[in-house]
C-alpha cells in the first residue's frame, strides 16, 4: 500500500510501486489532467509538482513520491472560481493550440514562478527547456508567463496592504 | 460569391422546446457523367451545417469539422453569427456527430458540381484518389486547410443569413409590419417606429414556419461585424485547467488498457512470438496477434503489418508486457533498406527520367538553355518526417453484440467509421464513433489504422480496450512527410534574366500546384518521375508544398544570386503578373527592414509561397556563430483574402512556421535495414523554447476568396531560413535538416 497526497488529499493505493506516478494519477485517480507525451522524461506533458518542484511523473515511480504532497493541474487553481494567474494569462493570450502540452506547460511555469517571481528570460528558457509544444506555441507562452510576472510587479495585494496599513498605524 | 446558392438547400423545423433548427445541404446535381457514378443516389442531398436556435437564445453552430488545435470552429461560429447578427455572447459551436447526415462535403461538393468554384489543389484529384472519397459518404475531413475557407463561406454564413431571413419574416408578420422596417441586432428584433423588440428566440417556432430563402443575402466585407475582429477561442477554458477530454482521457467501466508494436518494416509477418514472460506479468490480460490489414480509404487503398498487442489492467503492466514480448519478425525484401540506398534510387531515376510527367511545359526549355549566357544546376533532398503530434496515437472501443462504439481523435470521423465497420466486417452503422479533442493532427491522424487496431483488440479481448501506442511506436510507424530528390537547371542570359527553368523531382504528391513557380520565367519545364519506396507517406502539414516550397524558394534564390541581385527585387520583378504575391512579398521585406543592412555574421532571407489558397512571405534573420546557428526573428505576411479570426490566423501562421522550423533544423527520419531508426523526442527532437524565435505576423485582407490558414505558414519558412543562411556564411543549404554545425 502506496499513501500519497494529490491536491490535498489523501490518496490510499494498492498498486505496483514501480508503476510511474503518471499512470497512477491517470487510471487509479482518474485525474487524466497530465498527460502522456513520451515516456521518457523529454516532452514535459506530465509535469506536476512534488513537494512543489516540477518532476516529470511519467519516469517517477510511485513509490518515489510515497507520502509526498502532489500537485497536478487539476488542484492548480487557487479556489473554486479563481483560476491561478497563469490559467488567466493563459486564456488572456489565447496561449493553447491543441492543449495537450498544456497542463505540463503551466505546471513548469508555475514551479518557476513560486520559486523566481520576476523571471529572465534565461530563467524562463530553462524553466521551460523541457516543455515540447508541436503547435509551436513558445512565443505565447513566454508572453503569457512575463505578462503574470509584470502584473505581480504592479499589482499590490489588499491583504498585505491592510497589513502594512495596521502595523504603521497609517 | 460563387454559384453554389443556386444548387444549396435550406430545410427547417422546430425542435424540442420551441427552438429552430435549420440546415443547410448542397445539392449535388448537375453532375458530369463522368463523375455521377460516384454518387449513390442522384436524388440525395448533402448536409452541410447546421444552426439551432434554443429558447434560451443561445445560437449553436453545428458543423462537420475536427477540432486538433487549429480553432476553426471558434472561426467557423463568428462566419454564422455575423451573418445572423448575433449576439457573440450568446453563439456555441458543436462538432457534428459521425453520422452520415453530417457528411462535409465541402471538398465532395466542389469535386461533384463542375460548375462550383474548385480549390486548386483538388483539380487534379478529380479524376485521382479524392473522387473515390464521395462514393461512399464517407468524406468528412478536416484537412487542406478547408474548415473556414469551404465549410465556413458555403455553410456557416448561408445558415446565418437564411436563419435571419426566417426570424426577420416571422416578426414581420407577428408584427404586422413591413418586413423592411424590421431591423436584427444582437440577437434581438427590432421595430423602431412602434419601440417593439423581442429576442430572436421568441419567433423561432413561427420561423419555423416560412419557407427558408433560397438565396439568402449576404454581408459584405463593410458590413461585418463579428468576422475579421478579435474574439477569444471558446474552447480554451477546458485547456488550462485539466477538463479538456482528449480521446486518451476516455474512461470506460471495466476498461482494459493495450500497447502494440507493428512490423517493423512495414510489410513483415510474426515468425515467431513468444509471449511466457509477458503473460506472467501482473496485469497483463491477454497477448493478441493482429494480422495485415487492408484498408480502403479516401487515400487510396493501404495495408498495414501485422502486430502484437499487450492488453492489461493498466498502461504500466501492458507496456512491461510488450517489453517483455520475444517477437521474431519474418524476413522482407527491404530489409536491406537504407536512407543511402533511397536517394540512390532517387538519383538514378531522375537520371533516367522514364516515363516523367510533366507539371509545367511552355516555350522551348532547350532551345533557352543552349542560348542562355549561364547555366546553372543544383540537386536538392529532403528526408522523411515523422508527425509526432502530442498526444500519441490512441483509441477506446467496446465491440459487443455486432456493435462497435469507439472514441478516437481523428481527422475523418466518417472514413474512420467506414474503416472499422470493415475491419470488423460490421455495416456502418453498427460502428458508433465519437471524435474526440485532437493532441494534435497534423495529417497523420487522417489514417484510421490505430482506430481499427483498437477495435480488433476489443473485439478479441470482449471488453472496452483502450489501445495507447508508445512514443516510438508513433515515431517509428507513422504515415511520413515523403523523402524527395528534386534537381533543377535554370538558364540565365547576360543581363541576369532567368530565361529558362528546368526541374525534374520524385514523387508526384498532392497538391498539385506545389511545385509550379508564381515567377514569369519564359521557357519552363517541371516535371515528375516515380520512384517507389516501401516507406509508408501520408499527409504532412502543407503536404507536398513543405518540400517543394523549400526546393523552388531555394533555387530562385541561387538563380537571383547567380544574377548578382537581390533576392526579394529579383523575386519581385518576376511577378508583375501576381498582384497578391507581390503584395504579400513586398510587405515582408518593408516590415523586416530588408534592405537594412545586419552586422557581420547575420544574415537575412525570404521565401513566398502560395498554397491552399493564401500566400505567405517570410523573411528569417539568423546569427551564425563559431558554425553555431541561431534564428532570431521571423516576419511574416498572410494573404489569406480575408482573415475572419485575426488572432487565429495568426496562431496558425506562428505554429506552422515552429512546425516548419523544428523539420528544418531538427527532422529527420532515417531509414536502416528497412526500419526507421529514430524513437522519441530524444533523437527526433522539437524546437523548444529557448530555440523559438520571435514572430511577427501581419495580415493582409486582399478581398481575393478566403483561403486556409492552417498549413501556409509552413511552407515559406525552410527556405527563408536556408537562404538567410547563404546571407550570413555564403554556403548553400540543399538539404535538409541543417546541419549542427555550419561551415
Amino acid at each position: 500500500m502506496t499513501t500519497i497526497i494529490v491536491n490535498g488529499m489523501e490518496q490510499r493505493l494498492d498498486v505496483d510501486p514501480s508503476t510511474p506516478l503518471l499512470w497512477v494519477l491517470r487510471e487509479d485517480l482518474e485525474l487524466t489532467g497530465t498527460k502522456f507525451g513520451c515516456g521518457m522524461a523529454q516532452c514535459g506533458a506530465c509535469t506536476v509538482h512534488v513537494a512543489g518542484n516540477p518532476i516529470r511523473s511519467c519516469v517517477t515511480p510511485v513509490a518515489a513520491v510515497a507520502g509526498q504532497e502532489i500537485t497536478t493541474i487539476e488542484g492548480l487553481a487557487t479556489g473554486p472560481d479563481q483560476l491561478h494567474p497563469l490559467q488567466q494569462a493563459w486564456i488572456d493570450e489565447q496561449v493553447p493550440q491543441c492543449g495537450y502540452c498544456q497542463s505540463g506547460q503551466l505546471m513548469s511555469a508555475a514551479a518557476l514562478l513560486a520559486t523566481n517571481p520576476q523571471p529572465s528570460d534565461d530563467d524562463i528558457d530553462n524553466a521551460m527547456a523541457g516543455n515540447i509544444c508541436r503547435c509551436g506555441m513558445y512565443g505565447r507562452i513566454r508572453k503569457a508567463i512575463k505578462s503574470v510576472t509584470a502584473a505581480g510587479v504592479q499589482k499590490f495585494d489588499p491583504a498585505v496592504d491592510a497589513l502594512v496599513k495596521e502595523v504603521t498605524g497609517g | 460569391m460563387g454559384k453554389w446558392t443556386r444548387r444549396a438547400f435550406i430545410g427547417a423545423g422546430v425542435v424540442a422546446g420551441g427552438g429552430l433548427l435549420v440546415g443547410v445541404a448542397i445539392r449535388p446535381g448537375n453532375r458530369s457523367a463522368e463523375l455521377s457514378k460516384y454518387v449513390v443516389d442522384s436524388g440525395e442531398t448533402m448536409l452541410h451545417t447546421w444552426l439551432k436556435l434554443g429558447s434560451d437564445n443561445v445560437v449553436t453552430a453545428i458543423a462537420p469539422h475536427s477540432e486538433m488545435g487549429q480553432g476553426a470552429g471558434t472561426a467557423l461560429a463568428q462566419m454564422l453569427a455575423d451573418e445572423l447578427d448575433a449576439d457573440w455572447n450568446l453563439v456555441r459551436f458543436e462538432e457534428a456527430p459521425a453520422l452520415a447526415g453530417f457528411a462535409n462535403y465541402s471538398m465532395g461538393q466542389a469535386i461533384l458540381i463542375p460548375d462550383t468554384e474548385v480549390p486548386d489543389f483538388v483539380m487534379p484529384s478529380v479524376d485521382g484518389a479524392l473522387i473515390k472519397t464521395a462514393q461512399a459518404l464517407d468524406l468528412q475531413i478536416t484537412g487542406g486547410s478547408l474548415s473556414v475557407r469551404s465549410t465556413g463561406t458555403y455553410g456557416m454564413r448561408v445558415a446565418g443569413a437564411a436563419v435571419k431571413e426566417m426570424l426577420r419574416e416571422a416578426a414581420s408578420r407577428a408584427w404586422d409590419v413591413p418586413v423592411s422596417e424590421i431591423v436584427a441586432r444582437n440577437s434581438y428584433l427590432e421595430h423602431k417606429a412602434s419601440g417593439r423588440s423581442e429576442p430572436y428566440a421568441a419567433f423561432a417556432a413561427a420561423a419555423s414556419e416560412i419557407t427558408p430563402p433560397v438565396s439568402p443575402t449576404l454581408k459584405t466585407v463593410d458590413q461585418f461585424n463579428i468576422m475579421g475582429r478579435h474574439v477569444q477561442r471558446h474552447d480554451l477554458p477546458a485547456k488550462v485547467d485539466g477538463s479538456a477530454t482528449f480521446a486518451l482521457d476516455v474512461r470506460l467501466p471495466g476498461m482494459l488498457y493495450a500497447t502494440i508494436k507493428r512490423a517493423p518494416t512495414f510489410t513483415g509477418v510474426v515468425e515467431k512470438l513468444d509471449d511466457s514472460a509477458s503473460r506472467g506479468i501482473k496485469g497483463v490480460v491477454d497477448v493478441v496477434k493482429l494480422s495485415t490489414e487492408e484498408v480502403s480509404s479516401m487515400f487510396g487503398n493501404f495495408t498495414f503489418a501485422e502486430s502484437v498487442a499487450v492488453v492489461a489492467e493498466g498502461y504500466w503492466p501492458a507496456k512491461k508486457g510488450l517489453d517483455a514480448l520475444n517477437i521474431q519478425w519474418s524476413r522482407t525484401d527491404n530489409d536491406e533498406v537504407t536512407s543511402d540506398s533511397i536517394f540512390k534510387q532517387f538519383e538514378r531515376d531522375i537520371d533516367a527520367a522514364v516515363e516523367r510527367g510533366s507539371d509545367v511545359l511552355q516555350g522551348d526549355v532547350s532551345a533557352a538553355m543552349a542560348s542562355a549566357a549561364t547555366v546553372i544546376g543544383a540537386d536538392y533532398q529532403v528526408p522523411y518526417l515523422a508527425h509526432t503530434c502530442m498526444e500519441p496515437m490512441n483509441a477506446t472501443a467496446v465491440v459487443k453484440d455486432g456493435k462497435c462504439e469507439l472514441w478516437v481523435g481523428c481527422q475523418n470521423p466518417l472514413g474512420f467509421r467506414k474503416s472499422v465497420a470493415d475491419a470488423l466486417g460490421f455495416d456502418a452503422d453498427d460502428v458508433t464513433l465519437h471524435n474526440c479533442l485532437m493532441g494534435g493532427g497534423f495529417g497523420r491522424k487522417s489514417r484510421p489504422d490505430y482506430a481499427i487496431q483498437a477495435a480488433q483488440i476489443a473485439a478479441k479481448v470482449g471488453r472496452p480496450v483502450q489501445l495507447i501506442w508508445t512514443r516510438e511506436e508513433d515515431v517509428q510507424q507513422d504515415y511520413y512527410r515523403p523523402a524527395i530528390m528534386s534537381r533543377f537547371r535554370a538558364g540565365l542570359d547576360d543581363q541576369g534574366n532567368v530565361t529558362a527553368w528546368e526541374n525534374t523531382y520524385v514523387d508526384k504528391h498532392d497538391p498539385y500546384e506545389a511545385s509550379i513557380i508564381p515567377y514569369s520565367v519564359p521557357a519552363q519545364d517541371i516535371g515528375h518521375v516515380s520512384s517507389p519506396t516501401h516507406i509508408p507517406f501520408g499527409a504532412w502539414r502543407s503536404v507536398a508544398h513543405s518540400h517543394q516550397g523549400f526546393f523552388t524558394e531555394s533555387f530562385i534564390d541561387e538563380v537571383a544570386t547567380t544574377a548578382g541581385q537581390d533576392p526579394f527585387e529579383y523575386r519581385a520583378a518576376r511577378l508583375q503578373h501576381k498582384p497578391r504575391e507581390l503584395a504579400v512579398l513586398k510587405m515582408a521585406a518593408e516590415k523586416a527592414n530588408w534592405s537594412k543592412p545586419l552586422a557581420a555574421g547575420r544574415g537575412r532571407g525570404i521565401a513566398l509561397q502560395t498554397s491552399f489558397g493564401s500566400v505567405v512571405a517570410e523573411v528569417v534573420e539568423v546569427t551564425v556563430s563559431d558554425g553555431n546557428l541561431s534564428v532570431d526573428r521571423v516576419v511574416a505576411v498572410i494573404d489569406t483574402g480575408f482573415a475572419v479570426s485575426p488572432d487565429g490566423v495568426k496562431a496558425q501562421v506562428e505554429s506552422g512556421i515552429v512546425y516548419g522550423l523544428t523539420a528544418a533544423l531538427y527532422g529527420e527520419i532515417s531509414i536502416a535495414n528497412g526500419a526507421i531508426e529514430q524513437s522519441n523526442f530524444h533523437d527526433y527532437s522539437s524546437l523548444r523554447m529557448s530555440e523559438a524565435p520571435e514572430i511577427e505576423t501581419h495580415i493582409i485582407n486582399s478581398g481575393a476568396t478566403i483561403g486556409g490558414a492552417g498549413e501556409p505558414g509552413t511552407p515559406p519558412i525552410a527556405p527563408a531560413l536556408a537562404n538567410a543562411i547563404f546571407n550570413a556564411t555564403g554556403s548553400r543549404i540543399r538539404q535538409l535538416p541543417i546541419p549542427n554545425r555550419l561551415s
